[in-house]
C-alpha cells in the first residue's frame, strides 16, 4: 500500500491559489466563475480528505470490515457542492443579464460604459 | 407544544412561506402573506426573548437529534436579541414595500421578488438562532443567495453588476467560512458551537487551529464589510430596490457581526482571541481606517444612497472598534450599536425610499428644496441624520457615549478623540443633503414632488421615532446587549 502523506492536501492548496487567482485577476465575468469553482472545488476536496481514514471502507456495516472511513465530513459537503452549483448558477444568470444590458462580458469594457452615463 | 417549538417555528414559517409566495402569485395577495408571515416571525422573536430572559438559555433538539450529533438551536441572550433586531425590522419594511415595490419591480416578478424577500429573512434569522457552525454555513448561502437575486432587482443596470460583485465576494467570504469550520472539525471532531468551546482549548497552540482562526475572521469580515473588505457593499446598497435595501443596510451586516461575534468569545473565547492571537491590534487600526476613511468619502458621494452606504461601513467600524477594547463596556457598545444601527439606517433608507418613489432618483441634485414639497419626509431624514451623529436624546448618541466609555475605561483616549472627530465628519455629510433639501431652490424633480404615501410614511416614523425612544429609555436596549455582552465574554453574570 502506497502512503500518500499529506499528497491531497498539496492538491488542495495548489488549487484553492489557482482558482483564488483566476478570480482576482481575470476581468473576464465567466473566467471569474470558472476560478470560484475551482477555488470551491479545492475545498470540497479538502473536507473529503479529512474524512478518508487509511484503509477504511465505505460506512456500511458488514462483517468483513471494521475501520470506516469518516461520513459526515462528506454529507457536509454534498451540502456545499449543492450550494457551489446554486452559486454558479445565478452567477451565470447574472452573466447573461450584463451581457444584454451592456453588451460585453469584460469588466474593463463595463466599467468604461458606466463612468461615460 | 407551540411554545417548545418555538425555536423551530421561527425558521419553518418563513422557509415554508417563501415558495407559496409564487404559488399565491397576485402581487397584493403576496404582500399581505408576507407581511403576515413577517409579523408572525416577530411574534415568535419576541416569545423567544422573553422565554430567554425569564428561564435562561433554550437548547432546542432538532428532530431529538442530542447535541453535539444533532443539530442544536441554542438562543441565549445575544441571538434573541439579534432574532428580534432582524425579524421587527422586516415586520416595519414589509408594509413599507406594498407601494414602493409597485413602483420599482415588473409586476410579473412581484411574488418571486417576496419569495426571494422571505427566503432572505429565513437565512439570516437562521443565522442567528442555530448553534451549530455548519448549519450557520447553510443558512449564510440560503440569505446571500436570495439578496444577490434582491439586488439585481434593481432598475438601473449597475445593479447587475453589483450583485455579480457582491455574489463573487459573498462566495469567496463563505468558501473562507468552510475552510475554517473543515479546520476546526479536523482537529475536534465536531462541529456544535458549544462542544467546539469546550475542546478547542486542548488543541488551541496548533497551526491549524490559528489557520482556521484566520479564514473564519476573515470570511465572517467579508460579509460583514469590515474594511477594506466592504468593497461591494457601496454599490450593492446603492443600486439595490429601496425596500432591499432598507432591509439589508438594518439587518444583514448586523448578523454578520453577530457570527463574528459568536466566533470570537463563544466558539475560540476571549483569552485566545484578545490574549494569545491579539486581534485587537488588527481590529482597532481597521475600525479606524474604516471611521476615517469611509466617513470622508461619504463626504464627497453626490448619490445620497451611496452616501449613506458608506456611512455605513463607518457605522460598522464603530462595532468593530468596540469588540476591541477587550472590556465588558466595549462589546455591550457594539451589541447596543447593532441595535441603534439598524433602526438609523432603516429608518434613513426608508426615507431614501420614499424620496425614490417621488423623484425616480437619490441624487442630491435632484433633492435641493425637498424640505418644501415632501416636508414628513425630509424631516424624517433630519431626525433620523441627528441620531446618525449622535446627537443626546437619539439611539446614536447612546453607542457613542458606551463607546467613549469603554475607550476611557481601557486606557485608549486616544480612540475616544477619534470617536469624537468622525462624528464630526458624520455632521458634514448629513449637513450636505439636508442643506440641499432645506437652502436650495428646488430642483426641476422635487417642485414636482408631492408627499410620500402615508403607507411608507408611516412605518418610516416608526423606525425613526424609535431613535427618540431608545435614546431615552435604554431599559430594554443596554440592559439585554449588558447581559448578553456578559455571558459571551463568560464573566459570571
Amino acid at each position: 500500500m502506497i502512503q500518500w502523506g499529506l499528497f491531497n492536501y498539496w492538491i488542495v492548496v495548489v488549487l484553492m491559489m489557482t482558482g483564488f487567482f483566476i478570480v482576482i485577476s481575470h476581468g473576464n465575468l465567466i473566467k471569474k466563475i470558472v476560478g470560484l469553482n475551482i477555488f470551491q472545488a479545492s475545498v470540497f476536496i479538502l473536507y473529503i480528505s479529512i474524512g478518508k481514514v487509511d484503509e477504511g471502507t465505505a460506512p456500511i456495516l458488514d462483517d468483513r470490515f471494521s475501520v470506516y472511513s469518516n461520513p459526515l465530513p462528506h454529507v457536509l459537503i454534498l451540502t456545499a457542492i449543492v450550494v457551489g452549483v446554486a452559486t454558479s448558477a445565478l452567477g451565470l444568470a447574472l452573466v447573461v443579464r450584463i451581457r444584454e444590458a451592456y453588451g460585453t462580458v469584460e469588466e474593463d469594457e463595463i466599467l468604461d460604459q458606466d463612468d461615460e452615463s | 407544544m407551540i411554545g417548545a417549538n418555538l425555536p423551530a417555528l421561527q425558521i419553518v414559517l418563513p422557509l415554508v412561506a417563501a415558495p407559496l409566495c409564487v404559488v399565491l402569485a397576485r402581487p397584493n395577495l403576496v404582500w399581505g402573506f408576507a407581511t403576515a408571515v413577517s409579523w408572525t416571525a416577530m411574534a415568535v422573536a419576541v416569545a423567544l426573548l422573553v422565554q430567554v430572559l425569564d428561564g435562561g438559555t433554550i437548547s432546542y433538539q432538532l428532530g431529538g437529534w442530542e447535541p453535539p450529533w444533532g443539530i442544536e438551536y441554542r438562543i441565549d441572550l445575544a441571538n434573541a436579541f439579534v432574532l428580534l433586531i432582524v425579524s421587527s425590522i422586516s415586520a416595519i419594511v414589509l408594509p413599507f414595500a406594498h407601494a414602493s415595490v409597485v413602483e420599482e419591480i415588473p409586476e410579473d416578478r412581484v411574488s418571486l421578488f417576496y419569495c426571494m424577500y422571505l427566503l432572505c429573512l429565513t437565512g439570516l434569522l437562521g443565522i442567528a438562532i442555530t448553534g451549530d457552525v455548519f448549519n450557520v454555513f447553510v443558512f449564510l448561502e440560503i440569505s446571500s443567495l436570495s439578496s444577490y437575486v434582491l439586488i439585481s432587482l434593481g432598475r438601473d443596470r449597475r445593479a447587475l453588476t453589483a450583485a455579480y460583485q457582491y455574489l463573487i465576494m459573498g462566495t469567496i467570504g463563505a468558501t473562507f467560512y468552510l475552510i475554517g469550520i473543515g479546520l476546526l472539525y479536523a482537529m475536534t471532531g465536531t462541529l456544535n458551537m458549544a462542544d467546539l468551546a469546550a475542546r478547542l482549548p486542548a488543541v488551541a497552540e496548533t497551526r491549524t487551529v490559528q489557520a482556521a482562526f484566520a479564514f473564519l475572521v476573515i470570511g465572517i469580515g467579508l460579509k460583514a464589510a469590515i474594511f477594506p473588505l466592504h468593497t461591494w457593499l457601496p454599490n450593492a446598497y446603492c443600486y439595490a430596490p429601496s425596500v432591499v435595501t432598507a432591509f439589508l443596510a438594518a439587518t444583514a451586516t448586523k448578523v454578520a457581526i453577530y457570527v463574528l461575534l459568536r466566533v470570537l468569545f463563544t466558539i475560540f473565547g476571549t483569552e485566545f482571541t484578545l490574549g494569545e492571537i491579539a486581534l485587537q491590534w488588527v481590529l482597532i487600526p481597521l475600525a479606524l481606517a474604516a471611521m476615517f476613511v469611509a466617513s470622508t468619502v461619504a463626504i464627497f458621494q453626490t448619490d445620497v444612497k451611496r452616501l449613506l452606504a458608506y456611512s455605513s461601513v463607518a457605522q460598522i467600524g464603530y462595532m468593530v472598534l468596540g469588540i476591541s477594547f477587550g472590556n465588558l463596556t466595549g462589546l455591550t457598545a457594539t451589541i447596543v450599536h447593532l441595535f441603534n444601527h439598524a433602526v438609523i439606517k432603516g429608518g434613513l433608507f426608508m426615507v431614501m425610499g420614499c424620496v425614490f418613489l417621488r423623484l425616480g432618483s437619490s441624487h442630491i441634485r435632484d433633492l435641493a428644496g425637498l424640505g418644501r414639497t415632501m416636508p414628513w419626509t425630509m424631516a424624517a431624514f433630519v431626525t433620523g441624520g441627528l441620531s446618525l451623529i449622535g446627537v443626546p436624546l437619539t439611539t446614536g448618541f447612546i453607542s457613542k457615549w458606551m463607546l467613549l466609555q469603554a475607550a476611557f475605561e481601557a486606557g485608549f483616549w486616544v480612540l475616544a478623540v477619534a470617536i469624537v472627530f468622525t462624528s464630526v465628519l458624520a455632521i458634514v455629510y448629513v449637513w450636505r443633503v439636508v442643506e440641499s433639501a432645506y437652502f436650495r431652490e428646488p430642483s426641476e424633480k422635487a417642485a414636482k414632488a408631492s408627499e410620500a404615501p402615508l403607507s411608507m410614511l408611516i412605518p418610516t416614523w416608526i423606525l425613526i421615532l424609535a431613535n427618540i425612544y431608545f435614546g431615552i429609555d435604554t431599559s430594554l436596549t443596554i440592559g439585554v446587549a449588558t447581559k448578553a455582552a456578559t455571558s459571551l465574554m463568560g464573566l459570571a453574570p
